[in-house]
This record gives C-alpha cells, structure tokens and sequence, in this order.
C-alpha cells in the first residue's frame, strides 16, 4: 500500500503539469493511471513476499468494488433467469389457449431478456476478473474445489446463448404448425439450461457461507460433495422465486413507465394489461418466497448456530426488520395496485368493494405494525429506563420468529383474496350452487386465519423446535390449503358467472404505473439488503470457517456505510436497466415515428439491444 | 372539511392512544418514540392509500391541500397560508437542526441482545444427564448465585434487579431463553458481562464471569435448573 501511496503522490504533481494543456488530457491521464493502479499494487507484494493472496485498488476499494459488481450481476442474472420463466409460460398459453395478446406479451418480456442478457454476461465476466485479481488466494482454493463445475457452467453458457438466440430470433419464423412447438420446446430448454446456469454457481456461494469437509477423492468426487452444502437447496429455491418475483416486478415497472408515456389507446390498453400481468406474477411469486426464505433461515441456524444468531439475534438482526419494511411496502404496493384496478379497470364496482378493501387495509398495517416492531428496541436512556430495558414489556412478545410468521401468513392470505376480489369484480355468479359455494369458501378463509392465529399464540408456549418444525409449517400448510381450495372453487364459479361489467384497460390513473416503479423498487432494494445480510453472515471468513480473510477488509462494514452501498447498488442498477430497455425499445419507436413497413427501418440492431425479427422479416 | 378531516383526527387520535393510553395498560410501559414514529408512518401511508383508491376520494383528500397550498380561491386563508409556507422550511431545519447538532444526550440504543457465541461454543451439548437430582441441584445453585439478580421466580425480579440497568434477563418470559440453545447459556454464564464480543460492545452486561466461581458442571446443572424452574425448553433441532 506504502507504494501505491508513493505512486499516487508521483501522479499528482504530473497531473497537475499536464492539466495546463488541457482538460481532456488530464482526464485520459487519470484514467489511464487508476486503471493502471492495481498493478502497482501487484507491484507492490513483489516476488519475495511469496504468492499474492490480495490486492486492492485505492478510493472505491477491493472489496467494495467487488461487492457493487456482484450485486449488480446478481440483479442483472436475477432478471435475465426470471423472465424466461413467464415468457415461456405466457408462450405456452398463447400456443394451448389460442389468445394470440400472451405471444405478444411473450416476445416483449423476451425482448427485455435479450437486452439484459449480454449486460449480465458482461457484468459476470467484469466480477470474474476482479475476483481472480484482488482474491487469487480464494479464487485458487474455489478452483481447486469446484473445477469440474467451472467446466459445466461455461458449457452450460454456450448452450442457454445458442438456445436463447434461436428462440429470440426464430419467433416469426416458428409461428405455425409444428415449428411453433418447435419454438415451445426451445424455450422449455432455455429455461433448463437457465436453471442450471443458477444453481450451480449457487454452489460456489453457498460452500463458502456452509462449508461440509471434503474427504480425498477425484475432481469430481469432491466437486459433488461441495455442492451439496446444506444451504444449496434452500437458496435454489429461494433465488428461483425471488428471480421470478424479480423479473415480475420489473416488466411491470417496464410497463407502468411506458404506460405514462405513451400516448395511443392501443398502447395505453396494451401496457396497461402488461403491467397488471408483471404485478400478478411479482405477487404470485411474493406469495412463496416467505416460506422459502424461512427455511433458508432455518437451515442456516441449523448449519450453525452462531451463523444463525449473527443474522436474526445479533448485529445484523437489524437488517431484517428493515426487510419487514421492504415486504411491507411490497404488499401494500402489490395490493393497492389490484384495488386501483378494481377502482378504475370494472366501472361501478368501487362502492361494492371500498370497504373490503378498507377492513384489507386495515388488517394489512396491523399485520405490519406487529411485523415491523423489533425485539430491542431503539430507545434513548431514559426509555429505556422507564420500559425496564430495551424489550418493552407489552409489545416485546412481537419481536420474534412466532409473530412474525403468524402475520407473513395473513399478509399473504389478505394478498390472496384481493386476488379473488379483483378476479371476481364485475361478474355476477349464476351457478345454483354459488351461495353454498361461497359460504364454503368464507368459512374456509376464517377458519384458516383463526388456525394460523392460534399456532402463532400457541407458539409462546411450546419449545422452539416444536414451533419451528410443526406449527410453522402448518401455518403454511393452512395457507396452501386456502389457496390450493379457494382458487378452484373461485374458477368453477367464473366459469358459468355473468359478466355485468366489461373490464376497461388503459383507464388506470398515473398513480398506479407509479405504484408499479414503486414495487420493483422495492424488490430491488430487499435483493440488495439480503445479498448483504447473507455474505455477511459469513463475518471474517472466505470459506466459514476454512478460510480466513486475512485482508485489511476482514470486519463488517457499519450498516449505515453498507446501506450507502446497497443504495448505490438499487439506483444503479435501476439506471442500468432503464437504459437497457430505452436501448431495447428504440427501434419500435423508430418504427412507430416512420410508419409500419416502410423499408428503411434499422435493420442492424444488435442483440443487446433487443433487435426485433420482424424488422428482419421486412427486409 | 370531511375527507381531509377524518386523517387528520386519525392521526391525532392514533397519537394519542400510543402516547397516553397504551403505556397505562396493565403490563405496560410509555413506547419509545421510534415505535410511536413507526406507527405513526403505517397510520399515514394507510390513510394516503386509501383516501386515493379512487378519482373522487383522492380529489376529496388531496384537493383542499392542493388549493390551500397553491392559494386558489381560499379567500381570508392567504396569511395562514403564507404563515405556513414560511414556518414549514423552519420547521424541518429545525429538526435537521436538532438531529445532527452536538449534544449531550447519551445516544439512542440500539444494543445487540444475542450477540453470536464464539465458535467453540457452538454446537456444544448438555454432558450432564438430565435426571431430577441434578436438576434439583441446578436449582440449588441458581437459588445460591443466580437469583439474587435474576429473581427466585426465574422472573428476574431478584432483590438485588432494581440496581442494574438493563435489568438482569427475565427466563419466564418465553422470548428469553427459551430461543436459545443450551450451549449459547453456557458461554454467557461461563464469561459473563465482560466476555461479550466487539459486535456487543459498549457491553451492558453485569453478569459475572462465572469460570471464575463455578466449574462447568455446575454451570451446565444451572442451566437445567432455569429451564425447568422457568418452565421453558432450551431450543434443539431434534
């Protein structure tokens, strides 16, 4: 570093030379000299000082720098392996179900995902090279374990690129007859490779938070072994879901921001309805992913304890009730959208539902409050003094894992059934079984939410190993069983039901495409949070407890300071993605602003941005 | 007057009852004014959410604001309007003021109760067989250097609780002891206030560093004997 330092006071005055001749020189100059510093520092261990573990790189920082990139991939990956997913499934249901709005629907999420694709391919090969630079010492060590699967995962690379191109490239092309099953397949393919593509570096990350020992064996014994850590599953899981919730979110922030801005009726009804779909699937995942990420939490204070304890008891514990506020807010975001939609998209159905939605309301904050409310609380001295503590002696009981999931489950149970109130608006039952139906289906809703009250009060009373293995599953259980009940009977009435109000796209107000940037913001935001919370949990140790971090960055950042970060990473990024979709949607406006099927359309789109094949068609 | 009317007596009323109903409840203490903050957010956000869930709701609610803020038609309320358009600025300095300039007030806290144990503590078993003997020995050890503090109730309400700030941990209420293992109770009696790690400095902890008294056996029948006399259950994963 002692040389780094020197260096930079050599730059300084030159800089100060140079910057008389001009602006601009002074500008490449010091580029070329921060670029260039790394390798003082490479410089600066020298042969002598044996192999190099670390290097850094001034200002910004090793670590810091790698963090921002890793993040930033993560969103970018989480998004480009999210979107495949309902593309996919909306291509499916145009295929099967003949509605011919879900293929286009279909191609315009697939377009985002090819513009994104080569950003995130470009921001992994970024974080490779960093990883291999400022961490040789880890990056040999990941190497020497997990080699055979570095091998699989570019493979892996070539084939999701191959596959991705044909199907993006071959839509028109693959529209009738049995290409179009063709085309079906292709994505199905996409999707599996894309799966893979996150699970196995899933297991990178996840040995180095859940190491297991590594007996002799050949490269591929003990490749195999390392994967299956005890976190791996759980964050499969979870990432999957989340990268569904994530790619969901966006699309429908995609089409909130072109909901305001376009001006045809066509197109206002067009991303009206995209936005209703990316909110419904964001929603649909947000519905799974409490579950997933409890029993990520679980195997992780299982894996082990004190692992356990930094992230829910102890200095991280405070990162989770800032996750409670995300979800939170998520909630109320995903929810207010399908009331503004009942509101605005079925006339006349506002004063039938206004007070469901306000005793929905009403139960969602109280929910909130008591999942927002911490075991210790921030408090001055004298509070503190006058509540006994930090725990205050009434509300203290809302700070643990017992509440907290009791009101998870009403949340998602509340979101749910504003999902059925939206899908039920402006349609008049006419089966003769539809009063005994609904009678079922309240007493069911009600039964349920008592039975999930229950084992959440009963939970204070019973070991904690009862409570986390029985009566928090069964809390899930029950709200499966709702859903799992509730949306048949929901169906097979619609099914035969009058429809008294036709539904009215492109007639949201403002506010709602606003609600809908508001949401994925927040995904974004949670992603970074919990990206930081789980790194950290590993607190000084590479490998947990293989490999130490012997760096000078071997401490845990204040979480005001990761906050800065984790901020910079959300609007980043948001920028990032906004310029990606600017970029992907020129050539429509190009299209849009020269007439259709004129000749002289830019043929030469890249990949990256989304070049669309009916441009090619034209040709 | 009505729609904007409603929140606006909402937010009082809500203010009210958290600041001078809620602590006077049997059980309970005044809430510290982050909590009452928090609420306070979640009363606004739900008011802001549904006065705008349609057209005329939202015109009802936002109009008058909108109106008396841009000084249109509001007759004899200009001066009003003026007043607060200066004393607003004021008033956000003021607590951009109050919140960043030195002080002498100590901190708020934001102290971690369950700081991660050490790794050799992890993981660590009860080697003393749970029988009612030493079970009953536990609790003759607990009654002899544990409940001064923590209270003869497991409660912690001993007679010596009311000298020490944070109170000594109360094992009756179920989100004490009965979230952690037994292994995280050996450590913390083991090396007491002062063997808290850096992430649980400044330490406020006045327990004892019991290795110096009691040999682990000791230790470890004492935990027995505060789970069974709290009527709690050490957390396991079998």
């Amino acid at each position: 570093m002692s040389v780094i330092r020197q260096e930079t006071e050599t730059i300084q005055p030159a800089f100060r030379t140079v910057k008389s001749h001009g602006g601009w020189v002074a500008g490449l100059l010091l580029t070329a000299a921060w670029l260039a510093l790394p390798s003082i520092g490479i410089a600066a261990e020298g042969p002598a000082a044996g192999p190099t573990e670390y290097r850094d790189i001034p200002y910004i920082g090793s670590r810091n720098l790698v963090w921002i990139v890793a993040q930033l991939h993560l969103l970018l990956a989480g998004f480009v392996l999210g979107v495949p997913i309902f593309a996919w499934l909306c291509e499916v249901i145009a295929w099967r179900g003949g509605e011919k709005r879900y293929d286009k629907l279909a191609k315009e999420f697939t377009k985002l995902l090819t513009s994104a694709y080569a950003t995130t391919a470009l921001f992994g090969g970024i974080l490779l090279f960093l990883l291999v630079a400022f961490y040789p010492k880890l990056m040999n060590y990941l190497t020497d374990v997990f080699f055979p699967s570095f091998l699989l995962y570019c493979l892996l690379f070539l084939l999701e690129t191959v596959t991705l191109y044909l199907y993006w490239y071959g839509w028109d092309a693959m529209q009738d007859g049995r290409k179009k099953t063709l085309h079906v397949f292709l994505g199905f393919l996409l999707n599996f490779f894309a799966l893979f593509i996150m699970i196995v570096p899933n297991a990178w990350a996840t040995f180095q938070s859940s190491p297991v020992v590594l007996s002799e064996g050949t490269a591929f014994e003990r490749a195999w072994a390392a994967t299956w850590n005890p976190t791996w599953w759980p964050i499969n899981i979870h990432r999957l879901i989340a990268n569904v919730v994530l790619g969901g979110y966006i699309c429908g922030a995609y089409a909130g921001v072109r909901y305001l801005s376009v001006k045809s009726k066509e197109d206002r009804e067009h991303y009206d309805w995209m936005g209703y779909v990316g909110n419904f699937i964001g929603v649909f995942g947000l519905l799974a992913l409490p579950f997933a990420g409890y029993w990520l939490m679980r195997e992780i204070y299982q894996y082990n304890q004190q692992m356990g304890i930094t992230l829910m008891g102890g200095f991280l514990s405070w990162l989770f009730i800032i996750q409670a506020m995300l979800i939170g807010v998520l909630f109320l975001g995903s929810n207010y959208y399908f009331w503004l939609g009942i509101t605005y998209r079925i006339p006349g159905s506002e004063a039938k539902y206004r007070r469901a939605m306000l005793m929905m309301l009403i139960s969602l904050l109280l929910c909130l409050a008591v999942w927002m409310t911490p075991h210790s609380l921030v408090a001055s001295i004298e509070e503190a003094q006058k509540m006994g503590g930090a725990h205050h002696p009434l509300l203290g009981v809302l700070g643990v894992m017992s509440a907290k999931m009791t009101v998870s489950n009403l949340m998602i149970l509340i979101t749910f059934m504003s999902f059925v109130m939206y899908w039920r608006a402006g349609k008049q039952d006419t089966a003769g079984w539809a009063k005994f139906g609904k009678a079922v289906m309240g007493a069911v809703l009600v039964v349920a939410s008592l039975a999930v009250i229950v084992l959440g009060v009963w939970g204070y009373f019973v070991p904690a190993i009862v409570r986390i293995n029985y009566f928090s599953t069964s809390q899930v259980a029950i709200v499966g069983f709702v859903i799992l009940t509730i949306t048949p009977l929901t169906a097979l009435l619609l099914k035969s039901a009058k429809t008294t109000t036709e539904m009215v796209w492109g007639s949201m107000p403002p506010r709602a495409g606003y609600a809908l940037v508001l949401n994925a913001v927040m995904v974004i935001l949670l992603m970074t949070l919990m990206g930081y919370a789980r790194s950290s949990s590993r607190v000084h140790w590479h490998v947990y407890g293989v490999m130490r971090d012997t760096s000078p960055y071997a401490y845990s950042p204040a979480l005001g300071s990761a906050s800065l970060i984790m901020a910079f990473c959300t609007f980043f990024f948001c920028i990032l993605v906004a310029f990606i979709f600017w970029v992907a949607t020129m050539g429509d406006k190009y299209k849009t602003a020269s007439g259709a099927g004129k000749g002289d359309l830019p043929h030469g789109i890249p990949a990256m941005a989304g070049g669309a094949p009916e441009e090619r068609q034209q040709q | 007057m009505g729609a904007l009317g409603k929140p606006i007596i909402l937010m009082i009323a809500m203010y009210l009852f958290l600041k001078f109903v809620l602590p006077y409840i049997p059980g309970s203490a005044p809430l510290p004014s982050s909590l009452i903050f928090l609420y306070l957010l979640l009363t606004a956000a739900g008011i802001v959410i549904f006065e705008t869930l349609s057209g005329e709701s939202k015109e009802a609610f936002w109009g008058p604001m909108q109106r008396f803020l841009t000084g249109e038609n509001i007759g004899g309320l200009q001066a009003l309007r003026y007043g607060i358009l200066v004393l607003f600025p004021l008033l956000i300095g003021w607590q951009t003021y109050g919140s960043t300039a030195s002080s002498d007030a100590p901190p708020a806290e934001s102290r971690t109760i369950h700081p991660a144990p050490p790794g050799e503590y992890t993981g660590l078993s009860n080697p003393v067989p749970k029988t009612p003997e030493n079970i009953m020995q536990g609790k003759g050890f607990y009654a002899a250097f544990c409940s001064p503090c923590h209270g003869g109730n497991f409660d912690g309400k001993g007679p010596a609780a009311r000298g020490y700030n944070p109170p000594p941990a109360n094992f009756a209420d179920p989100t004490t002891i009965a979230m952690l293992q037994e292994s995280y109770l050996f450590w913390r009696i083991k090396k007491g206030g002062v063997g808290l790690p850096i992430e649980g400095a400044p330490w406020k902890s006045a327990m004892p560093r019991w290795e110096l008294e009691l040999p682990d056996e000791w230790i470890w029948k004492i935990i027995m004997g505060e789970y069974d006399g709290a009527h709690q259950s050490p957390r396991t994963w079998e």
